[in-house]
Formats: C-alpha cells, structure tokens, sequence
C-alpha cells in the first residue's frame, strides 16, 4: 500500500484518539477506563494493512486503533464507550471489550495475554479448514511475560499455525519499564526464536517498514509455514489508562517523553514524503478536519442512543439454545 | 484514636509489620510506582525500597508459585493484585498448592503467602475488573480470606496475615480506599473468624461483607426512621466465618437478610443462609433474602451498570419484605460509589 494511504489512516487514528481523550476528560460521560494508542499509531495501521478482510485480528486492553485500523465501525466503537445499545458490544463490554466481526475484528480483552492463546486457536481452525486466512494478535511487551504466551507460541510452532504474534513493545507496563521486568541482553522476539518461530524486530514507528514486514508475515502465514513473529518497537505518549500524560504526574522523565514525540509516527512518514509531495502537510490538515468531523458526528449518534433497558439485564448470559430446560 | 484512610491503614500495617520482621517482602506489579497501590505500597517502597519492594513483571501463575517456594525457605511474601481478577491466573498455585501444603504434605509447615487483591469497583470497570471472588476464594480449605470493611480492619486484619503461618487472601473493594475511621497507631492484630456488631438492633439482622456493610449501615438508617431496628453484623472474614455471632444476632432478631457483592449461587450469602439454617432454623420467622449482583455479568452501561449493584435501597426493600411491611416508597439513598469521578 501505498505510504500516502498508510499516512491517512494513522491520521485519522490520532485524530479519533485524541478527540475521545478530550471529551472523555472534559465531558466524564464515557464511564469506562480507556487506554489509548496515541504515539502507536504504526504498529495498528502498518499490520493491518497487509491483511484481508477475512483474516481475523485480536487485541488486548489497548485496543482501539487496531480495531478501527483493521476497519471496525467508529460509531459503534464511540457507542460502546458512551454505553449505549448501538455499542459494538451493545454496551455490556466497554472500551476494552470489543468487536466487529464483520470487519474481522474477533475481539480485544483486558487481561493480560489472553487474546494470544485465542487467535492462536483462530489459527488452528483456519489450518483445519484449509482456509487461506490468518490470525493476527496484537500485545504489548507486558502480555509476553505471561505463561500464556509461552504454551500458546509452542503450540502454534509445532501444528505451523497461520498466525501473526504482533508485540506492540511501548516498553511499558503500568509504569514500570522494560527493564524492570526482563533480562538484559534478551528480546521477545528472540524468545520466539526459541521456539522455531522466524521473528523480525522492525522500528514500530516507521509506518513503511512496519508494513513491509507485515506483509512478509502474513504471505508466510498464508502459505502454510507457520506462524510469525513481529516485535515493533514504539512508545505510549500517554498514562497506561485515561486521557493524561504520564511525565506530568512524574511517573516518567519529560525528556524521555519529548525524545519520543520527535519520533512521531505520523510525521515522520510525512517527511519521508514531503520530497516527492510538498503540499503533504495540507493534506493532513484537510485529513484532519475530515476527521474531527467524523469522530463529532459519532459522538453526537452516541449520545443521541439508547441506553440498553435495565429489563434487558440478564440478556445474553445464556443464548436461546442453553442447556436449561424450558 | 488517630483518623486514617483505609489505604493508609493498609500501607501503615505494611511497614509496621516489615519493620518487626525482615522476613515480609512486598511484590506486584507496579508497587513501586507514584500511585503505589492506591496510596498502599509507596510508604513501604520509601522506607525499605527496591530490595523488599519488588516490581514484578508480568506473570501471575509462577510468580504465586514463587511465592510458595520463599515462603517454604523463610520469607514472608505480600503479593498484590491490582485487580483480583487477575487472581485466577494464580490460582492453581493458590490453591493446588499453598492452600493445601500443610495437609497434604503431613502437617509439618503452613505457606504464609498473603495476597491482596483489588475488586475494582469503580466506572465501566465491567466484566474482568470488577469481580469479588470472596466466594470463590471461600471455598477451599486450608485458605484464610477477609473482607476488610473498616480501616481500622483493614490494618488488623493485614497485620494478623502477616503474623500468621496460614495462607490468606485480603480483598480490597476500591470504593473503600478513601473511606476515613480511628485506626490503632501500634499493629494491633484483629482476628480471623471473628465478626463485629456495627449496629445493633432487634427487628432484623443484615450480614454482610466489606463495601456492603456500609450500603447495611445506610439501609439501617433509614429503616431506623421508619421504626425498624436492624442490626448490621461485618463478617470481617469470609473463612473463617463467624458462626455464633451470625446465628445469635438472628436468634434476637428473627429476620436475616445477607448483603455481599459477589453472586447468590454458591456464594458468600448462600453459606450464611446455610449456617443460620442448619444452627438456628427455629429462629426464622420469615424467609432469608439475599441481596447481590443479578445472575450475569457485569456491565458496563452505566444504567445497567447501576442496576447490577446492589446498594442500600435494594437492602432496605430486602428488609422491608422479610418483615413484612408493605413497601411504600423507599427513599434514593446515595451510593456509597456516588460522586466516583474518573476511572483513571
């Protein structure tokens, strides 16, 4: 794809994202915690980009862009923050409980890891089926150290699932940095390695090169040689939950912060195409108002929905056909 | 008696006890962090830092199993959870192993791993972060569990865990961290097994377990205006359980209504039906009511949300029919949640 088009969506990533983070501060109604992407925004849209409709990604607690960047449906995303009956997931889950699967968009969920385990088995029916399609889960450098992720890359290696492991590393878990929690001299994607697993390590803010290598992932899935592995290196511009900064409560140096802002995803893929098209930055302003618009009217349809009636509570603990009797 | 906090019970317990013994370290995630645990580990981290005040990386099943073993060498691990759901990921060392070691490997050494684990009540916290595994936890012997309602409890309790050679689960109902009461300024141990009387009454009892003890003690006021007299016994300890205190409150009174935020079925509210049934059955003058979450999950919409918690008026309508007395209007009693801003 091309990079003009890869710069569109990261854009209208931030913009939504950063639009919720205001409103979610300033307003207080989306009363369920949020976790943002804002800084990520290469991982969601360069990975996503390479897949098909048909091919079924999975997210954990951070969920948003890579739900909207493999094209889940943002009213239904901003219903379900606000609650409301029309949410993708009608209200029940909130914003680390959703799902298109229309979009091919399986599920995102809040503890940590799970999700690993459960596109791996995405996979394992797709190789049962015969079926040219791939599972992609998405998670951060936090999720790896869970067993979960071990047993789940063990299985996937030996039955050559068509499975894509994205760990989004933002080096970050809560607060606690990287390495706090792993060994010097280690890497994720070398612990894939372990398992047999051909693993890349690409920088995550580099939409193009993100891409690429997700293309090479996904054609290896595809072709039936089993799964990969993507570590993409990026950075979390915000607190692990809510719309604030988190060097502006101290919890980390300002200066760290700023060295990653300048490595913004979204300008630098503008740069890389300012030489070849000047007016680049027009077009994210246009892009921009585009945007803002968009995300105001889902907002607006959010609000204007129903809640879910009260009467309803109980619905869908059960299904129509459960093992009750009556 | 000095007023605290419920965190900061928590946290003054905490350094009290691994001041007295060099033995106790604290770990979990981000226990070292500015927030430090909702105001409950940043104390200790300042005063003992990094050596005893461990940040973990991301790995419940071993590090539970972790635990055990230095508990087994001699330490006295405090293990925190940020949100207990993540508790069923150390399960199977919780259970498998730490609540059964005494017994089953003859009786020789108990585990002393205590665990604290945050019911993360709050806004839209939904389906996976706002689950009280009281019962759940409950139900297996060789486990100690409490509910600490109170800050002084809060602080008791803790120092009795960290005393002991039993394994324990702590649960800490968020919406308590700000709640103010006299706290004990030395580490005065306050037992498992033992409830207390909050209120006393003579019409009705109303049994119940951390946050929902005060929903009882707001729902007794205002029967107390209607001329009722409830008495409101806490638990403090889900196992052990406190019997004789439960079964003479409703002896007096002839009315039980139990009030607890984890579900009905097999639950925390279903064995103290039990306990009054099978020790007390002729002091019933009505049937028990429990008062709990509804049979789903939880949700996030915030009316459905408000619908799934049981509060003070859902207590008060409970005692009102175990009684008897025709309903009428119950007045809107703020929850104990209300004027929650921000979930972050």
């Amino acid at each position: 794809m091309e990079t003009r088009q890869l710069l569109r969506s990261m854009v209208r990533i931030r913009c939504i994202e950063e639009e919720i983070a205001d409103v979610y501060r300033d307003e207080q109604q989306m009363r369920t915690p949020v976790h943002l992407s804002i800084g990520q925004e290469a991982v969601a849209v360069g990975v996503c980009a390479a897949l098909r409709t048909e091919d079924v990604v999975y997210s954990g607690h951070r969920c948003h862009a890579h739900y909207l960047a493999k094209g889940g449906g943002l009213g239904a995303m901003v219903a379900e923050l606000y609650g409301r009956e029309t949410g993708c997931a009608a209200g029940r889950g909130g914003s680390v409980h959703l799902v298109d699967e229309a979009a091919g968009f399986g599920a995102s969920s809040a503890i940590l890891g799970e999700m690993i385990s459960v596109a791996t088995g995405a996979a394992w029916a797709f190789a049962r089926q015969e079926a040219p399609r791939v599972a992609v889960t998405f998670f951060g450098d936090g999720a790896s150290e869970e067993g979960v992720f071990h047993e789940s890359l063990n299985f996937a290696a030996l039955h050559r699932l068509p499975v894509v492991y994205v760990c989004e590393n933002n080096q970050y878990s809560l607060s606690s940095p990287l390495a706090a929690r792993q060994p010097p001299g280690t890497s994720i994607s070398g612990r894939a390695r372990g398992y047999g697993i051909p693993a890349a390590r690409v920088d995550g803010n580099d939409v193009a090169a993100v891409h690429a290598a997700a293309v090479t992932a996904v054609e290896h899935c595809r072709s039936g040689t089993g799964p990969y592995f993507l570590e993409l290196d990026t950075y979390r511009w915000r607190e692990h939950v809510g719309p604030g900064w988190d060097h502006e409560c101290g919890a980390r140096r300002p200066d760290e912060v700023l060295s990653w802002t300048k490595r913004c995803p979204i300008r630098r893929a503008a740069d890389a195409l300012r030489g070849a098209d000047p007016d680049v930055d027009e077009w994210i302003t246009a892009w921009e108002r585009e945007f803002r618009a968009e995300t105001h009217a889902a907002i607006a349809a959010a609000e204007a929905a129903p809640f879910p009636r009260v009467e309803d509570l109980l619905v869908g603990t059960y299904g129509d056909r459960g093992t009750h009797a009556g | 008696m000095r007023s605290l906090t419920y965190s900061q019970a928590i946290s003054e317990a905490t350094v009290q006890c691994m001041e007295a013994d060099p033995a106790i370290v604290l770990a979990g995630q981000s226990v070292d962090d500015y927030k430090g645990v909702y105001g409950t580990t940043g104390e200790a981290f300042a005063r003992f830092g990094s050596a005893r005040v461990i940040d973990i990386p991301n790995g419940e099943n071993a590090f539970a199993g972790i635990a055990i073993g230095a508990a087994t060498i001699g330490l006295r691990p405090l293990l925190v959870h940020t949100r207990d759901d993540f508790m069923f990921l150390a399960m199977d060392a919780l259970i498998n192993l730490a609540a059964k070691w005494r017994y089953m490997y003859g009786g020789k050494r108990g585990v002393p791993v205590v665990s604290r684990g945050v019911v993360g009540r709050g806004w839209g916290q939904g389906a996976t972060h706002s689950q009280s595994l009281q019962s759940l936890f409950g139900h297996f012997p060789g486990l100690h569990v409490a509910t600490p309602a109170s800050p002084a409890d809060a602080k008791g309790l803790l120092v009795t865990a960290l005393q002991g050679d039993t394994p324990v689960v702590l649960l800490e109902n968020r919406g308590l961290y700000d709640l103010r009461g006299e706290v004990p300024s030395e580490p005065v141990a306050v037992p498992f097994g033992k409830g207390r009387v909050v209120r006393a009454g003579d019409d009705v009892t109303i049994v119940a377990a951390s946050l929902m003890v005060h929903e009882a003690e707001r729902a007794a006021g205002v029967l107390a205006a209607r001329g009722i007299s409830a008495e409101v016994v806490d638990v403090r300890s889900i196992r052990p359980l406190d019997d004789a205190l439960i079964c003479a409150s409703v002896a007096k009174t002839g009315h039980l209504v139990v009030a607890d935020t984890s579900w009905a079925r097999y639950g925390f509210t279903a064995e103290v039906a039990a306990v009054v049934a099978e020790n007390v059955p002729g002091a019933l003058k009505a049937p028990v009511r429990r008062v709990t979450p509804p049979d789903c999950p939880a949700p996030v919409s915030w009316p459905l949300e408000n619908a799934f918690n049981p509060g003070a008026e859902t207590v008060v309508r409970a005692c009102l029919e175990v009684l008897g007395v025709a309903g009428g209007a119950v007045p809107r009693i703020r929850n104990v949640m209300a004027g929650f801003a921000g979930p972050y």
